[in-house]
């Protein structure tokens, strides 16, 4: 009986040598004669301990990391794939693993278990469930599903999904479509790179069911380039979930249609604006649109379009196959279900953590993420991706929920997370933020595109103590105009680190904070 | 690389490919940039006759998006990614070492043709950072000795001559 070895596909796992690892397994089984099944999985976001090897034993899944392509003959040596445990390699059952065992993964249940491109696997594991339900259900009660559930959209928004789409249910067009946001440009984000590369039918059942719940037979999945796994993952996933009925002109023997077409950005990070990316899939410069009217309304082609980011989507099936009650069950005040936040930048332990909402900030960078990479103590951390608030650690006993996160002029958006140690210059971060902005920005409103520059020159002359006081009064201002006059939320968020920074940080901006000013 | 068919030619095909798309524009661009490495000159006035569109127009989306090349790049192209968990985990230094090691700023070419250096803002490798892109492939904890063996590799292929 053959030997079944997990070594994951995903980028980041490839980043760290998986390829060279299952090359060198692949080689060593055969040297040594022992019968083995390779299987390419997704990454159980343990990233620390990426490449992550596991070999499934009568006790379950064993894992073995870091793995690296040198070390494979010596876990030979050791009988690793006899699941032998007593190897410096050896974590122990996956399972166990605190890390893992401690999250609440409904979205990403999947993720890192299964074949990715494995249709039966993905049946096996309960894929699909969602979608059968969904079509036997009329379009009303999916989309009420959807809204008792309390799913708010996953890509930073956070607008309750089900009224979305019942503003596009309930707008008759002759063409609707489905838009998914996958223009993951956020630093400190890989959520939806990590499912798309790991559990691609999820995001095409839950492109899927919406498409049946507001009546649209088209969709575009609207990709960053910076991702070619994630590209060639998603093509192999659409043709095999078309060639075997579920996608095409009758999607599951529904006798309705819905198909979906993947389509490439080209590196402009304001295309993960909603608008921006309408006009960017439509072949236009991804210049950001005036709402109204909304895209529910009037959105892809004029059309009625519901936009939704790839974990709202993919956080569908499970919504559907366990109903809204399971969903809400988790989570607190009007933050409803889980989120997979992710863990990146100063952490010993960075990785993808899901949780219901209300979790804290100290319990992710501490308790999962192990303190900083470096050992020194962690100064703040960005919350949110390049648009987020830095927040001190005087706030990180705050529960993330998108509410609580509002009141402290924070946000929880996306749910990633980027640890600074001690040794961040603020005042570097903040001239990031406001450079990046003159960089990204699309150009259309002048806030945004005027003020990012200007922001630059004060900031610029505040880190050289010219006119310190005069100059953050200005500052002061100008995140003002931005905040209250920019067109979307590149411009009008920009001022979040920005402000925040200064706020919490201000002896790095050389402001004297002994007189209590 | 090398194709037989002339210019104008591979970019009638490429953009014939594409034409009943609706919204067209980027997937002309993408597969001309994916067969050519870059968007020739004379792609532009052929993709707006075929969309019925100005050329203008086509000039105009050309230039706001980032990824697509105007001019022939090196034979690599190495992008270092700027964003912020790269920045908590030293890409600064990185970034000074890469442009030092190659002798080029972003958006050159080394002198012998290899690497074309290019910024990105993030490649959704943050929990790996600070992180590097060589063509279709994303590098993760890239120390300044790892740059340089991976840079070496481009420069020196270990199976340059027998697989040639």
């Amino acid at each position: 009986m053959s030997v079944r070895i997990y070594v994951p596909i995903d980028s980041s796992a490839l980043s760290l040598g998986a390829e060279q690892v299952a090359r060198a397994i692949r080689h060593e089984a055969q040297v040594r004669g022992i019968a083995i099944e390779l299987v390419r999985n997704g990454s159980r976001g343990l990233f620390w301990l990426e490449p992550l090897v596991e070999v499934d034993t009568t006790q379950g899944r064993i894992a073995y990391g870091p793995v690296q392509a040198e070390d494979v003959p010596g876990l030979f040596d050791a009988g690793f794939h006899q699941g032998e445990q007593g190897l410096a390699l050896c974590q122990g059952q996956t399972e166990q693993i605190p890390f893992l065992a401690r999250q609440e993964r409904l979205t990403f249940a999947r993720v890192g278990v299964t074949d990715p491109l494995s249709l039966d696997d993905y049946l096996a594991h309960g894929g699909f469930v969602g979608l059968k339900r969904a079509v036997a259900l009329t379009p009303a009660a999916v989309v009420q599903e959807v809204t008792d559930s309390g799913l708010r959209g996953r890509g930073g928004a956070a607008f309750p999904t089900g009224i979305k789409w019942k503003t596009v249910l309930d707008t008759p067009a002759a063409q609707k479509y489905i838009a998914c946001n996958a223009d993951e440009g956020d630093s400190g984000t890989f959520s939806d790179r990590m499912l798309m590369e790991g559990d691609p039918y999820c995001l095409i059942e839950g492109m899927t069911i919406a498409g049946l719940a507001v009546g649209a037979t088209q969709g575009y999945l609207y990709l960053r380039s910076e991702y070619p796994h994630a590209h060639r993952t998603l093509q192999a996933a659409i043709e095999r979930a078309r060639a075997a009925g579920w996608l095409g002109t009758n999607v599951a023997d529904s006798g309705r249609a819905f198909d979906i077409d993947l389509r490439l950005g080209a590196g402009a990070y304001i295309c993960g604006e909603e608008t921006s990316m309408l006009e960017s899939i439509e072949g236009k410069r991804g210049v950001v649109r005036a709402k109204p009217p909304l895209p529910a309304v009037s959105g892809l082609f004029g059309q009625p379009t519901v936009v939704n980011n790839v974990i709202s989507l993919a956080s569908l099936p499970i919504i559907l196959a366990r109903g809204a009650a399971f969903y809400r069950d988790y989570g607190l005040g009007r933050s409803r279900g889980t989120l997979p936040f992710q863990l990146a930048g100063n952490l010993r332990r960075p990785g993808l953590v899901e949780k219901a909402f209300g979790v804290t900030l100290r319990e992710l960078l501490e308790d999962y993420g192990g303190g900083s990479a470096s050992g020194r103590a962690l100064r703040t951390a960005q919350v949110g991706g390049p648009l987020g608030a830095y927040l001190p650690a005087a706030q990180f006993d705050v529960a993330l929920d998108y509410e609580q996160y509002a009141a402290m002029g924070a946000m929880v958006g996306h749910g990633g997370i980027v640890a600074f140690d001690d040794s961040v210059d603020m005042a570097k971060m903040v001239r990031h933020a406001m450079a990046f902005c003159a960089e990204e920005s699309c150009g259309k409103c002048t806030p945004c595109r005027i003020g990012s520059v200007r922001g630059v020159e004060v900031i610029d002359r505040i880190i050289a103590g010219e006119e310190r006081d005069r100059n953050l009064a200005l500052l002061g201002s100008l995140c003002d105009t931005m905040l209250a006059g920019s067109l979307c939320a590149m411009g009008g968020m920009t001022p979040y680190p920005v402000q925040s920074a200064l706020k919490h940080f201000p002896e790095d901006f050389g402001i004297d904070t002994s007189a209590g000013a | 690389m090398t194709n037989p068919l002339p210019t104008q030619a591979r970019l009638h095909a490429l953009i014939d490919a594409h034409r009943t798309l609706p919204g067209a524009t980027l997937p002309m661009l993408h597969a001309i940039q994916d067969s050519f490495g870059y968007v020739p000159d004379e792609a532009l006035p052929m993709i707006a006759s075929a969309l019925n569109l100005s050329r203008a127009e086509i000039q105009g989306v050309v230039s706001f998006y980032p990824h697509f090349r105007r001019s022939p790049p090196g034979r690599h192209t190495v992008q270092i990614c700027r964003a912020e968990s790269c920045l908590a985990m030293g890409a600064e230094a990185l970034e000074a070492h890469v442009k030092a090691q190659l002798g080029v700023d972003f958006h050159q070419t080394t002198a012998d043709g290899t690497v074309t250096l290019e910024p990105v803002y993030c490649l959704g490798n943050c929990a790996c950072s600070p992180a590097i892109r060589v063509d279709d492939d994303i590098f993760g904890r890239v120390s300044a000795r790892r740059f340089d063996a991976i840079v070496e590799e481009l420069q020196h292929p270990a199976g340059e001559g027998a697989s040639a």
